[in-house]
């Protein structure tokens, strides 16, 4: 799916801007992807939930202003990336993704880097890619079990143009701020220009086969954007 | 390498679209299920491949050192089916996708024309096939008396109601033959092959006599028709970026319900009980390229799916496919300037047991470039040398042929046995028709042989019970 936009759709909204992107999430398995998710969707945290099996596909909004609303479609891996075998479907259209690692294991920092390699080799040229180094309360509690200092993710991030950030799913430290950061980030405008392509179902001969509900869908959505 | 369970409740071999539905269903009905498959993609035999793939999957297709995909664009701009389908939009799986909300990871188009031949060579004509009474009564395929014939025939198939004997017309149809039927609406031969043909979608004759099958043909028919019905332009619909999303949108399915996936995967011994029934696996997972011995692993399971391939004692040859996988710069001549068809070419036209299908699509579904036509043409094989003659009524349709891939008859195999005595169940290849009831009949065959009940899919996705929904 291609940035899916409406315009205008609120009455009395006068420029209001709706947009829909689809998120992924990458990084090593346990650095706490479904985490962010689950703490940004629900602003819920489980310490002993088994990992992985949950989040699907989720949505959310963001409000950047009065005018404007982002929706995100989040994909997260279910696990799939475990034994390095995610499908080209779930890269397939991303206009964003989260790339995450534990700033407590300093592997996990690699891993992230190589799944922005493979991000810049296999999706959308003009993906916006946000790093984060996730479980900052642990070091919050015992900074000798940080293993990546904030100043050398950060050189690696600006080297790499990605937004940054450091967050904890547990406290949800900076987990809003990322994703607005995102939000901000993504061409909004250009979307609001595009033919308004909102999927199959909108476009000449897509079909709806009736089941596409968006849990969580609000705003200026009504239902059409599915 | 994070270590692998101990046991698992079932072990899928091969990620193909049948493998893929049951790992999923099994998944969501709660077993632990772990899914592997020796290539580095998914998808096996039903996956869709990017156009150097293929050149490389078929070397008699091009010079070796040259690079003939270069002047086609990007090669992953193309996603090229291996197998022949299109999706019955009442069909089956239509009915699993929607029950499983794996439509929310694929997106679907139209197919923009159902076409059949009749005659052949520079006489043939090609007609739409006609999708109901009123349709039939505008076309081109029938005169004038012929057509109000036909007329009351689709009258009576769209009436048919099993629990209502006023709808029968007199007949049982659980006895009857369908030339019974035929001959009682007085319909012409002509008439009779596309019914049975581009409506009932037989490959052969061999329904029109046989006792019982009329009430199937009729079913057929009726699938086709409210197939038609449901969006207008033809009864087949198809997913954005190919058939190969389909084994990837179920195997997310299944992950999201906690399976193990594992590509890069080979099976190095399979462990069997004193009773015979498969006790577990050892595997090793490796990359292609990588160095040193790769990961290996063992574990217990209960039960094994996989597709005909991983165990080649344990299947058998059933029939020869023959295929040609053709890259066109037009639309297909006579067909309205579709972007996407199914053209058949009755067995009867060009003096053949088996019917020859053309299933074409293009840039409208996000398979190749724009300006590019995917046309597939394929039968089941009926002599032993000389395919490429087999096929010609067929490529004759395309026109002018850029690029065409053609190996040899294609085996298909389905098991030797139920797979009850070892507790290892088998798929059968994917056939040679031009949609997917018959693999769903397999789903739901393998589902009834390994779980010992019916496959229900209704209501699976009210069972989801996840952190994700409301
Ligand atoms: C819409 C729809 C489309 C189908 N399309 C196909 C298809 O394209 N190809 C296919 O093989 N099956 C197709 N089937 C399945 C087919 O009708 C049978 O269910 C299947 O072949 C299994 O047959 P059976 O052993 O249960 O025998 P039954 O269904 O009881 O059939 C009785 C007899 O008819 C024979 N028979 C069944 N199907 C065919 C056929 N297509 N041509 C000639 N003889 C046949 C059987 O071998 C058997 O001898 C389709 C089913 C539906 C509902
Ligand atoms: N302390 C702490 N633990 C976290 C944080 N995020 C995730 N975890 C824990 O890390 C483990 C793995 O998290 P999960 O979200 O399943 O990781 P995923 O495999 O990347 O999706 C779980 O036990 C989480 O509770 C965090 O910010 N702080
Ligand atoms: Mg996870």
């Amino acid at each position: 799916m291609a940035a899916r936009m409406q315009q205008g759709g609120r009455p009395g909204g006068g420029g209001a801007r709706f947009a829909q992107f689809k998120l992924v999430l990458l990084g090593e398995s346990a650095v706490g992807k479904s985490s962010l998710v689950l703490r940004f969707v629900k602003d819920q945290f489980d310490d002993y939930r088994e990992s992985t099996i949950g989040a699907a596909f989720l949505t959310q909004t963001i409000a950047l202003d009065e005018q404007t609303t982002v929706k995100f479609e989040i994909w997260d891996t279910a696990g799939q990336e475990r034994y390095k075998s995610l499908a080209p479907m779930y890269y397939r259209n991303a206009n964003c993704a989260v790339v995450v690692y534990d700033i407590t294991q300093a592997s996990s920092l690699d891993k992230a880097k190589s799944w922005v390699k493979e991000l810049q080799r296999q999706a959308n040229e003009n993906i916006v890619i946000c790093l984060a180094g996730n479980k900052l309360d642990l070091v919050t509690e015992q900074p000798d079990k940080r293993a990546v200092t904030t100043a050398d993710a950060e050189a690696y991030a600006q080297e790499a143009n990605l937004l940054f950030f450091e967050t904890s799913a547990k406290t949800s430290e900076n987990v809003k701020e990322l994703f607005t950061a995102i939000a901000r980030k993504l061409p909004i405008e250009q979307a609001s220009q595009g033919r308004g392509a909102r999927g199959a179902a909108g476009r000449p001969g897509g079909v709806d086969l009736g089941s596409r509900q968006e849990p969580g869908a609000q705003g200026g959505a009504s239902g059409c954007n599915c | 390498m994070e270590e692998i369970a101990p046991s698992y409740d079932l072990v899928v071999l091969g990620t193909g679209l049948t493998e893929c539905i049951l790992s999923g269903v099994a998944s969501v009905k709660g077993a632990k299920v772990l899914h592997m498959d020796r290539n580095d993609h998914y998808g096996g035999a039903s996956a869709s491949v990017n156009l150097e793939t293929l050149f490389k999957a078929y070397p008699n297709s091009y010079t070796p050192g040259t690079e003939p995909w270069k002047k086609y664009g990007r090669p992953n701009d193309w996603n090229i089916d291996l197998v022949p389908k299109l999706l019955m939009s009442n069909g089956e799986l239509t009915n699993i996708l929607v029950s499983t909300d794996v439509t929310r990871y694929i997106e679907f188009r139209q197919v923009a024309g159902s076409y059949v031949q009749q005659g052949q060579g520079s006489r043939a004509t090609v007609a739409k096939v006609p999708s109901d009474a009123g349709e039939a009564l505008r076309s081109p395929l029938m005169g004038l008396f012929e057509k109000r014939r036909a007329r009351n025939f689709l009258n009576w198939v769209a009436a048919f109601d099993e629990a209502n004997p006023s709808t029968h017309n007199g007949m049982n149809l659980t006895q009857a033959t369908m030339r019974q039927v035929y001959d009682k609406f007085g319909l012409e031969a002509t008439t009779r092959d596309f019914v049975g043909h581009s409506m009932a979608l037989y490959t052969t004759d061999d329904y029109i006599d046989n006792r019982g099958m009329a009430k199937n043909c009729v079913e057929r028919i009726r699938l086709y028709v409210n197939s038609m019905a449901r969006y207008g332009k033809s009864p087949y619909i198809y997913p954005l970026y190919g058939l190969g999303e389909l084994p990837q949108g179920f195997a997310r399915l299944s992950a999201i319900y906690g399976g193990t996936y594992m590509l890069n995967t080979n099976v190095d011994e399979i462990k069997y009980g004193a009773d015979g029934k498969v006790e577990g696996i050892k595997a090793t997972m490796k990359e292609r390229g990588e160095a040193g011995e790769g990961f290996k692993f063992e574990t217990k399971c209960k039960k094994i799916i996989a597709d005909p391939s991983y165990f080649p004692d344990k299947v058998q040859v059933v029939g020869h496919m023959l295929k040609a996988i053709c890259i066109l710069n037009h639309p297909i001549d006579k067909t309205d300037n579709s972007d996407s068809l199914q053209l058949i070419i009755p067995q009867s036209q060009v003096g053949r047991k088996h019917d020859i299908y053309i299933a074409m699509v293009s840039s409208a579904h996000n398979v190749c470039p724009k300006g590019y036509y995917i046309a597939i043409v394929s039968t089941v094989a009926e002599t032993s040398a000389n395919h490429h003659l087999e096929l010609q009524p067929g490529l004759e349709r395309l026109g002018k042929i850029e690029e065409q891939f053609m190996g040899p008859p294609i085996p298909l195999y389905g098991p030797k046995a139920g797979g009850e005595a070892d507790n290892v169940f088998l798929s059968k290849s994917y056939d040679a028709s031009s949609h997917f009831e018959t693999m769903t009949d397999d789903v739901r065959d393998m589902y009834r042989r390994a779980e010992g009940q019916e496959l229900v899919v209704e209501g699976l996705k009210d069972g989801q019970n996840l952190v994700a929904e409301e």
